[in-house]
């Protein structure tokens, strides 16, 4: 164990560390000697040759998603890109409808944005996902209005790891001539997305998730067919207009060199990661009482969600110390409300206050999955020898005709 | 979540020898036992804490404690906290026991007062039990 980094970093899902390239990249714009000119100089080489970086960056980013690079909006990140694709068209073609579409599982950066259009006369309807935590074209098409102008699902889900079928609610938004964003900002370097198959209007993208720096993101936004926006922030008319303020340039290269390499390296990350994920799954799978939310059919091998019955998250996350991950009981948090997303997929309080996330990433190694599994071992058994619903389960005590004595 | 050291060690300390900070239980049916369960699962933790009582005088000791909580870090470092607190008082002496005094002594965050609470009552409800039984 002498070699291990501790606590070991199992919450990829959460944010990646910049990859080194990415970080050397990043270095190159930023000081005298480097590339530091503002990109919207037209007057001088410093301003040009950062113009430069920008559309090759650009360029990285379409090349990744398989799209024009004047489709790619560059943003401060995903939670701008949400705001800006279902903001901006929602207020740009509300005179054409007034209702959307989302999921109870979507990241708050898209749950807020269609909160505030509510209380802006829209209104929204909050799909329920199935058992597996996907949200199927069925039940989309079910809901589906007159005045229906958006649909907003993600792609991946940021804390169980499942996948939405994007290509068929993309074909059915398209076929009923509403537009469909998709956050996608726990897709790049996962799964292969194609935006010139997929009938997409509307994608967020993240860096930071991509092994690229915080503070930047993109939006794709379609040119065939043509998907305009009200911008949300004004002042210069950057990015065609879609998004002002002066370009991140160390940022955006950062992020094109992270999008660069997830080409390249997907499929050789994704081996390495699916075998970890397995290896973790076979090291667990002995302990009694396990959950896997989500299921294991419909999900990106990043990400693992499993709720520990009988057990309290944030006490499970305190007695793994020495491994960092995050837990779907936001009892982290100042709220006692157990996650929004384990709720909507029906899963008791009590599992879903004992949900794990584990997310694997491109620098995790075997040694940490083993060391990771002996000490889930040891804490799940010492804090189920404590929990009086380990030993009412043990005794066949069923819990739901207890009769709690709420506080 | 920034816990103080204090519920930090007793946390850590509870789980990793359980038998040493009275972790267990007693059979709930004997007649010198009062048991207290209190919280929901629902809420995210639930206390279940036992006393092993002893007549003195016209009171009643308490000899010994067992207790096991669900619940977060501090519901947990506050139960085994309440139980070092209880061991050798009499039964007027723990019900003179305030949430504030555990709460005070692991410095819990405002926000887990409430582990502190389910704490207090938790030995009322184990109290009542046992005076019941008498």
């Amino acid at each position: 164990m002498t070699n291990l980094n501790l606590p070991i970093y199992l919450d990829y899902a959460s944010t990646t560390p910049a990859d080194k390239r990415v970080a050397q990249k990043i270095y190159e714009h930023l000081t005298l000697e480097g590339n530091f000119g503002n990109p919207a100089s037209r007057s001088h080489a410093y301003g040009w040759t950062a113009e430069e970086s920008v559309e090759e960056a650009r360029a990285h980013v379409a090349n990744l998603v398989n799209c024009d690079p004047r489709e790619i909006v560059f943003t401060s990140g995903a939670t701008e890109s949400d705001n800006l694709a279902i903001k901006g068209v929602a207020n740009f073609y509300k005179s054409k409808g007034k209702h959307i579409i989302t999921s109870k599982i979507e990241h708050k950066a898209v749950l807020d944005p269609c909160r505030q259009l509510e209380r802006e006369g829209f209104t929204v309807t909050y799909l329920d996902p199935n058992e597996f935590g996907i949200i199927t074209p069925k039940q989309i098409e079910e809901a589906i209005q007159e005045d229906t102008v958006l649909i907003s699902i993600m792609h991946i889900n940021n804390e169980l790891g499942t996948v939405n079928d994007i290509q068929a609610i993309g074909s059915l938004a398209r076929s009923k001539g509403i537009f469909f964003h998709v956050d996608a900002a726990q897709s790049t370097g996962k799964v292969a997305i194609d935006l010139r198959e997929l009938e997409i209007d509307l994608m967020s993208f993240s860096a930071h998730k991509t092994y690229g720096p915080k503070g930047v993101g993109a939006l794709f936004v379609s040119r065939k067919p043509r998907v305009r926006l009200e911008a949300q922030i004004h002042g210069g008319g950057h990015e065609r207009g879609m998004r002002s303020g002066t370009l991140a340039t160390h940022q955006i290269v950062g992020m094109g060199e992270a999008f660069r390499l997830a080409k390249l390296e997907m499929e050789s990350d994704n081996k390495r990661i699916a075998m970890l994920h397995q290896r973790l799954l076979d090291g667990i799978q002995h302990i009694d009482e396990i959950y896997i939310n989500g299921g294991l059919d419909h999900k990106v091998p990043n990400i693992l969600n499993v709720s520990f019955a009988y057990i309290e998250g944030e006490s499970l996350m305190m007695a793994l110390k020495d491994i960092a991950v995050s837990s779907g009981s936001a009892c982290t948090s100042a709220s006692l409300e157990p996650s929004y997303v384990l709720r909507a997929l029906g899963r008791k309080d009590e599992l879903a206050h004992s949900s794990i996330r584990f997310s694997i990433g491109r620098f995790t190694t075997e040694e940490e999955v083993d060391y990771t599994v002996s000490i889930l071992d040891q804490a799940v058994s010492r804090l189920r020898e404590l929990s009086p619903l380990w030993e009412m389960y043990l005794d066949g005590v069923d819990l739901d005709s207890v009769e709690w004595q709420a506080t | 979540m920034a816990y103080s050291k204090k519920v930090v060690d007793k946390f850590e300390n509870t789980i990793k020898e359980p038998e040493k900070f009275n972790v267990g239980r007693f059979d709930p049916k004997e007649l010198n036992v009062g048991t207290g369960m209190v919280g929901a699962p629902a809420c995210g933790d639930v206390m279940k804490l036992q006393i092993k009582c002893e007549p003195k005088g016209n009171t009643h000791v308490i000899k010994d404690v067992k207790f096991k909580t669900y619940g977060c870090g501090s519901a947990i470092a506050s139960s085994s906290e309440l139980v070092e607190m209880l061991i050798g008082k009499t039964l007027e002496e723990a019900k003179e026991i305030k949430n504030k005094d555990i709460a005070t002594a692991l410095e819990l965050p405002s926000i887990k007062i409430h582990c502190s609470v389910l704490a207090e009552d938790s030995i009322k409800k184990a109290i009542e039990d046992y005076e019941a039984k008498q």
